[in-house]
């Protein structure tokens, strides 16, 4: 390996490195506000990815069909329990999101020929589609059960995983994405060639590490969610309802996770499966971070690309095995810096 | 009812394979094959508390050893001894699986609830990729003409006569893990899920018996994989990864985690279903895939609220169970005791002890001593520091500083295990008992350093006479403290008080010879109350050492023959009980100054 290949390998590494830590923050903030170790946020990357791929190619994307179905689900399963309880108050609420919104969605993509629209305008109407699924999933697997033990929701969240990823396979199929480049552009950097894909990748995640960073220490929604985070009955008693608390961070989870997909498109094909991968490796920058900390989460996340990159190159076969086995050094790290404190039942 | 229930099964799983179509054959030998994992998961989920998602590494790892070591033809000279038989192959299976499952359990079992199942995730992960892509495991394609079992010179090659073979070996395991739970080692692992302070405070090793049943399920796994290689005669990654793992813990889950027979049956629910979903969704959707995951999820989630225990428990309620108070009380020879230290020695010397929590000093410079044969009442206003102080006693807690002897030996930087084991026992003063379990079985945790047989002894149920004597030694102490009506009743539905007093035959089962009694009068009524003072006069004449922290005064003042009061985390006054009454510190801190 000469200086060039190493460079070059840094490059590809810190790409990837900071999807991991976009994706890391997100996992960190689920766990955070919600005590759900969020296995699926892995599953909206792909499914960012693959929307905006459908897009462009003049498809209607199938993750429509996903938002209305859910839209439904969500509208009946809520009005069923607004009319038990008789606050028909909510009623409007409830259609105006998970019926009209659906549709509405559904009407600019009949309607509007995604296929020729700018690629902003692509990615702002992929967004419309995948980010809506967070709260409403969060509604149906996840409200009813926000007291139950943490590894009662584990389980529900690898249960949702394995759902997401099979509506996935049936809504977009076997076969892989790819998307053009958001920029063909490359910079020569004392002979080293930086792509426009790169900084983009690297610019937007700063971008939105920044703005979440703005969110959180400026915003009054922000502030509940720490709050949250930090004391749930605590919080409720200061009227911070935890059902807000639940679905806001999970938007913002599957926010992070489909533009991490957007971003990524372009420089690896995605399949229907890839997401769950992908977010794996954001945990293990989460679990470097102890699942507490944003900025050791995000060097913890930047590491793992760090290292996925260079096995790659020296043993290629067992790129995987290296980047999950790191993780048991980290449990071991994390075993010997922190105090157990038992979780009674 | 039960017995006969479990008759007719045993013979229609016998007459199975007479009368049952090849098809269905198969299908039973998977679902028996997905049950010897899922019944690991039982043990190490329902009971236990731990979640693994990577219980199929261990099948591959089981499947893969003896697949290896009977078709290779160029094994090193240090493996050649475990070569060519199959039988040969499942001790190394099981060797190499134990030895890789005690190492990831060693490292994360330590760490809190959530960190295990991530872990096992990653290397669920990680040992599939390995087994896809090491040359001489045969790569991605795996290994193929690994040879049929032979038993007694026959070889199993049909899947009806290897039916038996697996049947067996998953009833086995089974009795294993029946007997197991249902002995000393089986109580300290019940105790693992929500009494892990309480076992530790009765001597249990919680991070042994954890180590134990990630070992016991991970030893079911590679014994499936084993059955699962031998069976098939070819092997390749594809049943190992991750999203196998995840459909043997929704086995468990779905069947009923607490208990054996959910594994069988969340084995057969799931592996039906799954075969069935497999012919039906790629027709309606026409196009193949693995669609039935979209309905395992859903059906995982709906489970999960609205029945998180299961099928099993549900099934149970049909058939009405044996009346637990009309079993018999256990009779048994007497453990041995240790001796009682001399009456009016000192046994339990504080001296100048801090607890600090951050900036707070819970225990500010307290001294105090306890000696064989009295009564020391520890007194104070509530939040005086009074239960912190148990906590650095009994080593449930740390001591910032400061020295405590425990029978002439320095014990301040003891566990509670080891402190438990030098002849000191305690309740709680928030009850921590094990509210699904008997109080007989609850009582029997505290006798647990009484007992030495381990885990072999217990799994094939070789050490019934010691738990006999275990069982009446705990019978034994419940009669004492007057509760013998309740003892096969649920320890969480009796009344506080009365858990109260079962925590005290609890600590009682330990034969201790300092006992520190937190709050034991709180929700008794005046006749309970009259009983225990008795009981404790009793054991004080015995010549234990009590030390007791309460608020009834006139319980207190009646029985103590030393107090020390607090306030504020520091000692205010100590003397004899008269001298407590009048003492004008001990009045400002209770009724407040009269300026």
């Amino acid at each position: 390996m000469d200086l060039q290949i190493a460079l070059l390998l840094a490059q590809d590494g810190i790409t990837n490195g900071a999807i991991y830590a976009l994706l890391a923050l997100a996992l960190v903030l689920v766990f955070a506000v919600t005590r759900v170790i969020f296995i699926p946020q892995g599953e909206f990357v792909a499914l960012g990815a693959l929307t905006l791929a459908g897009l462009q190619a003049g498809k209607t994307p199938g993750t429509l069909w996903l938002l209305l179905g859910a839209g439904v689900t969500v509208a009946l399963v809520d009005l069923v329990q607004a009319l038990q309880r008789g606050s028909h108050r909510r009623i409007p609420r409830i259609i105006a999101w998970n019926l009209i919104y659906p549709g509405l969605a559904a009407a600019a993509i009949f309607l509007l020929k995604p296929a020729e629209m700018a690629m902003p305008l692509q990615i702002i109407l992929t967004l419309v589609l995948v980010v809506p699924l967070g709260p409403m999933i969060y509604r149906l697997a996840f409200q009813p059960l926000a007291e139950a033990p943490v590894l009662v929701l584990l389980i529900v969240a690898v249960a949702v995983h394995l759902a997401l990823v099979g509506l996935g396979l049936l809504f977009f199929g076997a076969e892989g994405s790819r998307t053009p480049a958001f920029s063909d552009a490359s910079y020569n950097l004392g002979g080293i060639v930086i792509s426009g894909q790169t900084l983009w990748v690297v610019g937007a995640s700063v971008a939105l590490i920044a703005i979440l960073y703005l969110f959180f220490e400026r915003t009054f929604y922000g502030k509940a969610l720490r709050a949250t985070a930090i004391n749930r009955t605590g919080a409720r008693l200061m009227g911070i309802s935890t059902v807000m608390a639940g679905k806001l961070s999970f938007l913002l989870a599957t926010l992070i996770g489909a533009l991490s997909g957007v971003l990524i498109a372009p420089i690896t094909t995605i399949y229907y499966d890839t997401g769950f991968l992908v977010g794996l490796k954001g945990f293990v920058g989460a679990i470097v971070g102890g699942l507490a900390s944003y900025p050791i989460a995000a060097a913890g996340a930047l590491l793992v690309g760090l290292l996925e990159s260079y096995s790659s190159f020296w043993a290629s076969a067992f790129k995987e095995v290296i980047v999950f086995t790191l993780i048991i050094p980290v449990l071991v790290w994390r075993s010997l810096t922190t105090r157990h404190v038992e979780e009674e039942e | 009812m039960q017995r006969a229930i479990l008759v007719v099964f045993l013979v229609l799983l016998g007459i199975g394979p007479l009368v049952l179509s090849e098809f269905h054959i198969t299908l039973l030998n998977y679902i028996g094959l997905s049950a010897v994992v899922a019944l690991g998961l039982v043990l190490l989920t329902g009971v236990g508390g731990l979640t693994s998602f990577g219980q199929a590494a261990f099948v591959g790892l089981g499947a893969y050893t003896s697949a290896y070591l009977t078709t290779a033809t160029d094994l090193p000279v240090w493996l050649a001894w475990a070569g060519g038989s199959p039988w040969l192959g499942l001790l190394a299976g099981l060797l190499l699986t134990g030895v890789v499952a005690w190492l990831l359990g060693t490292l994360t079992l330590r760490l809190s609830g959530h960190y295990l199942p991530l872990g096992t995730i990653a290397w669920g992960i990680s040992i599939y990729f390995l087994f896809g892509n090491v040359s001489f495991l045969g790569g991605h394609t795996g290994i193929s003409g690994i040879p049929a079992l032979d038993l007694f010179g026959f070889e199993l090659k049909s899947g009806r006569a290897f039916y038996y073979v697996i049947w067996v070996m998953l009833l086995a395991a089974v009795w294993i893990t029946r007997n197991l739970l249902d002995s000393r080692e089986g109580r300290a692992i019940r105790a693992l899920k929500g009494g892990t302070v309480m076992a530790e405070a009765m001597g249990v090793d919680t991070a042994r018996s954890k180590i134990i049943i990630f070992l016991i399920a991970a030893l079911f796994a590679a014994l499936s994989g084993w059955l699962y290689a031998h069976m098939q005669r070819f092997v390749n990654p594809t049943p190992f990864g991750l999203h196998i793992g995840i459909e043997y813990l929704f086995m468990a889950v779905v069947g009923g985690a607490a208990n054996v027979w959910g594994a069988l049956i969340g084995a057969g629910v799931i592996t039906i279903l799954k075969q069935w979903l497999q012919d039906l969704l790629p027709k309606i959707f026409g196009a193949s895939g693995n669609f039935e995951v979209i309905v395992f999820g859903m059906m995982m989630v709906l489970m999960l609220q609205r029945a998180r225990d299961g099928i099993w428990p549900i099934l149970a309620r049909l058939v009405p169970a044996a009346r637990g108070s009309s079993r018999a009380v256990p009779q048994g020879a007497a453990l041995p005791k240790k001796a009682m230290p001399q009456a009016g020695a000192d046994i339990l010397n504080v001296r100048n002890v801090f607890k600090r929590f951050g900036g707070l000093v819970a225990n500010n410079n307290m001294s105090l001593t306890v000696r064989a044969g009295e009564v020391m009442a520890l007194i104070g206003p509530n939040g005086a520091g009074k239960s912190t102080m148990f906590d650095c006693i009994s080593g449930v807690g740390s001591v910032s500083e400061g020295e405590i002897s425990f029978l002439g030996e320095p014990i301040a930087h003891l566990t509670a295990r080891a402190i438990a084991r030098r002849g000191m026992s305690r309740t709680f003063q928030h009850v921590r008992l094990l509210p699904g379990m008997s109080v007989l079985e609850n009582v029997a945790i505290g006798a647990h350093l009484r007992g030495t047989k381990g885990v072999l002894p217990a799994a094939l149920h070789m050490e019934r006479a010691e738990e006999q004597r275990l069982l009446a030694e705990a019978a034994r102490q419940i009669e004492r403290v007057g509760l013998k009506g309740s003892m096969f009743e649920q320890a969480g539905s009796l009344a506080l008080g009365q858990q109260r007093t079962v925590e005290i035959a609890r600590a009682l089962a330990a034969d201790p010879c300092l006992l520190l009694l937190d709050e034991p009068a709180a929700g008794l009524r005046y006749m309970e109350k009259q009983g225990l003072a008795e009981l404790l006069r009793k054991l004080k004449a015995e010549g234990m050492g009590i030390l007791l922290v309460e608020h009834d005064m006139d319980f207190v003042m009646g029985l103590a023959d030393r107090v020390v009061v607090m306030e504020f985390g520091e000692k205010i006054a100590e003397g004899l009980p008269e001298e407590i009454q009048k003492n004008p510190a001990v009045l400002e801190a209770y009724l407040g100054g009269v300026e």
